[in-house]
């Protein structure tokens, strides 16, 4: 890791008189392996590099990227950088994040698994999680893909301002799609298992997971249309945190796209719901002790009891609206940073999924959506998603339902939660999962 | 791109520990975009990628390594391990033979957008804002971005395939944000072809900017969608996006031969409406997923997927077609050199129909008008699916009326294609996409006329 926080270090170097300079250099190394019918369909392993430099000159920016690391495209890719600033507006905001006195926490996301576990062992996972499927139900068909993934990344950050960061991270997964058939029907079913160390992983149980979930909903039917209460499975409501994330970014607020703008200390939800940000929980799979800007990142509580508390922030969007950057900038090597929430997770409840299906009369546990990209907005707040998953009766799960879509908007919908479990999880994205229970929202069917 | 010499010992080194075929992709890319928001030119972008991506199949196993060191000794790195991957025995040396493959490039770019100033992009952005933000004093918000790329690829196999692709795109998007008494609503648009700089010789940024902006302003009036089964009419052009969702996806032979696909072993019959004829064409010129050679070396060309409604073929990439003992249909793409190819969509679009558009409308007691289409999803194995309305009309007692807020509708695609009653005169390719599959996206082009659904389910609210 080294020698990148040195070829971060010598680009920053390269900064002239009244220049704010910013590289980024990322390294990592995959290995994904596809495995079908008993045997590897696919094997792929290599190495990634990429640069990213950001110039701050005379109050405006530019950037530039490249996907190498080699010496002589480094000084183009500053190059480019530093024309490209040339063309943007003056803006007396602009600048690097200035170091702000706060220690990153001491994460240890690195495992040496990964790098350890024979390709040979690898596979053998891939082999298993199919063949577990497979055999999981005696009306399962195939899988659709059945794959083993790993990857260490390794990152460093430099800036004129006097940062310099690094981080080093494993992760390993596996993840399956299922196809089981009954009656000329098909249905699908995922499962995951997700680790820093790939001895962790637990194919059985991604299995199991996928040969349910795609089991249980053969023989589904669309339902009909009408208000009614969802139970949303742990994935779904992670996805719904995602977009409710996106709406507490300094960054829509700032530029006037965020439906909570002017609505700090407000009660914008049920005083059930309290949302925290808090990429610092070693237990979340997108945690990081620093952000995008090199940030040491800390934990955002952003809805108390139901009330508005804050909006996470960059050294941008902070130094426009006269607060602090609160270590969530976010980014890749080939863009400047953003703004975005890190690792959402919502306080958990006492009932569990169990327990509280068993209090609803009537309603659908909602296993999956679809169309989150499409039919969801969070500027107006429009909120309507594809859906499938298994009706609730008289406290009990009923018959399986699909092709329907579940409609509301995002302010409703959080003034409208009635319980949040207890089987809080991490889930592989940039949210926690929960069971979450939603009343009075539209399912549209036939 | 390389040296003959390098390719053809590179391919041997893939082949070395054993393999029935080798490839090499060689990927030159250079980006570069212009972000305009809030009135400001937040920043210009110059991106660079170059590498290759090898693969090695040896029986039903796919080896694959990339690197960023195209020299013959970092091409023979990777070339080794993607042979490893596919895990040979026997092996030996094998000669290969290539021959370029003949494929004009179905654009001639008339202005590289490398050589056209910097300035003159910017230019373009605050156009577009000052023309957004002139359409209306609502309009609060406005964001406009510009992108260009240029792509050069090398395809060469040990099949003896050489062939070689220079592919310029460039786009334009607007996005305006609108505020009333209801909140607040979006209006986008976007133009993409794959051509140079003279896109901007053919479309109007004020006229694009005008368009997203009325689009945010007609929204503030908008109200619930309704939910419900009911009759659908889309309009032109962006009813491409449900059949790039409805069957486009399940047409594709990777997901077909793990019977991943409701359309699987249905070739030969009546899949859709008799109206339906189904194309997708890579070859289609200027088009948004238009190229010369795909990125397997194979011509774009334009394929059949439905005739009359009858099932014709799936679409095919070498690794499929391979098996089944055929030739590609030229649909293997990928996303870059760091990627597998598998099997893509490029532009599909259903022909002119015969029906007067208006004649849909008027004919519908009540309904939803779908104008704009906002992206989609399905999954193939059931062929449920959705897509989103950006912008969308209740149509009541046959005339189109109040503007209804977003939502996505849901259909499952063998049942919505048998459900096309009308296709009208007014054929039209639709935005520029991005399609996603297995975690890559590729450029896509779509394009229907006006159609009519008898029966979709539309996801709002209302009753």
């Amino acid at each position: 890791m080294a020698d990148l926080d040195d070829i971060a270090a010598r680009v920053v170097s390269w900064a002239r008189d009244g220049e704010q300079v910013e590289a980024v250099v990322v390294r990592s190394r995959e290995t994904e392996i596809r495995a079908y019918d008993g045997e590897i369909e696919q094997l792929s392993s290599a190495e990634s590099l990429g640069v990213g430099i950001r110039v701050i000159s005379g109050s405006r920016q530019g950037f530039a990227y490249a996907g190498t690391l080699d010496e002589a495209v480094l000084a183009e890719t500053m190059a480019d950088a530093r024309d490209n600033a040339a063309f943007g507006t003056v803006d007396e905001h602009l600048g690097l994040a200035e170091p702000d006195g706060v220690a990153p926490v001491a994460l240890d996301l690195y495992h040496p698994g990964v790098e350890a576990l024979p390709l040979e062992a690898k596979m053998a996972l891939a082999i298993e999680l199919e063949r577990a499927v497979r055999a999981g139900d005696p009306r399962i068909i195939g899988v659709e893909s059945a794959d083993y993934a790993d990857g260490v990344t390794e990152a460093a950050i430099a800036t004129t301002t006097g940062i310099r960061a690094s981080s080093r991270e494993a992760s390993s997964f596996l993840v399956v799609y299922s196809l089981a058939e009954q009656d000329g029907e098909v249905q699908t079913g995922f499962g995951f298992s997700v680790g820093r160390d790939p001895a962790t992983l637990d194919p059985g149980r991604a299995a199991a997971d996928a040969v349910e979930r795609a089991v249980r909903l053969l023989g589904a039917r669309k339902p009909p249309t009408g208000r009614i209460t969802v139970v949303l499975d742990p994935m779904v409501t992670a996805e719904l945190l995602g977009v409710i994330g996106e709406t507490l970014s300094g960054e829509m607020v700032l530029k006037g796209r965020s439906l909570f703008a002017d609505r700090l200390g407000e009660q914008v939800a049920s005083p059930l719901l309290t949302l925290v940000d808090d990429p610092t929980d070693p237990a979340a799979f997108s945690a990081t002790a620093i952000d995008g800007e090199g940030i040491a990142t800390r934990r955002n509580e952003l809805i108390a009891d139901g009330r508005l508390e804050m909006f996470v922030h960059n050294a941008y969007t902070a130094r426009r609206m006269g607060t602090v950057t609160t270590g969530s900038a976010v980014r890749g090597y080939s863009s400047t940073p953003g703004v975005g929430v890190q690792a959402l997770a919502l306080r958990p409840g006492t009932q569990s999924r169990e327990q509280l299906i068993a209090s609803i009369d009537d309603g659908v546990l909602v296993q999956g959506v679809s169309g989150l990209h499409s039919g969801v907005n969070p500027v107006s707040g429009d909120f309507s998603t594809g859906a499938d998953g298994l009706r609730i009766r008289n406290g009990a799960l009923a018959e399986p339902v699909r092709e329907f879509t579940i409609a509301s908007t995002l302010q409703r919908m959080l003034q409208d939660v009635v319980a949040v479990g207890d089987d809080l999880e991490w889930l592989p994205m940039n949210a926690a999962g929960v069971t979450l229970v939603v009343a009075d929202v539209t399912m549209s069917g036939e | 791109m390389l040296d003959q010499d390098v390719i053809r010992s590179t391919l041997q080194s893939a082949l070395r520990s054993g393999g029935d075929f080798a490839e090499v992709f060689v990927e030159d890319r250079r980006n570069s975009s212009a972000l305009l928001d809030d009135g400001k030119v937040e920043e210009l972008t110059s991106g660079r990628d170059r590498g290759a991506g090898i693969r090695v199949v040896r029986g039903d196993t796919t080896g694959f390594a990339h690197t960023a060191d195209l020299s013959p000794e970092g091409l023979r790195a990777a070339a080794e391990a993607a042979g490893a991957a596919a895990r040979g025995g026997g092996g030996g040396v094998r000669s290969v033979e290539l021959s370029q493959v003949v494929a004009p490039s179905p654009v001639v770019v008339k202005l590289d957008p490398s050589a056209v100033a910097k300035a003159r992009k910017v230019e373009l952005l605050t156009r577009a804002d000052q023309a957004a933000r002139a359409a209306g004093g609502a309009i609060r918000q406005v964001s406009a971005r510009y992108g260009d790329s240029r792509r050069r690829i090398l395809v060469a196999n040990s099949d003896g395939a050489l062939a070689t692709d220079d592919q310029t795109r460039t786009l334009f998007s607007v996005s305006c944000v609108a505020v009333g008494d209801t909140g607040m609503q979006t209006g986008r648009e976007s133009v993409g072809h794959t051509i140079g700089f003279e896109l901007f010789d053919l479309v109007s940024v004020e006229e694009l900017a005008d368009r997203a902006a009325r689009r945010a302003l007609t929204k503030l009036d908008a109200v619930p969608a309704p939910s419900g089964a009911m009759p659908v009419v889309v309009g032109p052009g962006g009813g491409g996006v449900l059949f790039h969702e409805a069957c486009g996806h399940g047409l594709e032979a990777d997901l077909v031969a793990k019977s991943a696909s409701v359309f699987a072993g249905r070739t030969g019959q009546q899949v859709a409406s008799p109206l339906v004829t189904l194309i997708d064409d890579g070859s289609m010129a200027g088009e948004w997923g238009c190229f010369a050679i795909d990125d397997e070396g194979r011509p774009g060309r334009r394929n059949v997927l439905i005739q009359d409604g009858v099932l014709t073929d799936y679409m095919w990439d070498l690794l499929r077609a391979r098996k089944e003992g055929r030739e590609s249909s030229g649909n293997g793409r990928r996303q870059s050199y760091r990627h597998l190819p598998m099997v893509r969509l490029t532009n599909t679009y259903i022909g002119e129909g015969a029906d007067d558009p208006a004649d849909s409308v008027a004919s519908t007691d009540r309904g939803v008008y779908v104008a704009q289409l906002g992206g989609g999803q399905v999954n193939t194995a059931t062929g449920d699916f959705v897509f989103g309305m950006t912008e969308a009309y209740l149509i009541e007692n046959g005339r189109i009326t109040a503007p209804i807020r977003e939502g996505n509708l849901i259909g499952n695609g063998p049942e919505v294609l048998t459900r096309i009653d009308a296709l009208g005169t007014d054929f039209a390719m639709g935005s520029p996409g991005t399609c996603g599959k297995d975690g890559q996206g590729v450029p896509v082009g779509d394009g229907t006329p006006t159609l009519r659904v008898t029966s979709l389910t539309v996801g709002g609210t209302a009753a």
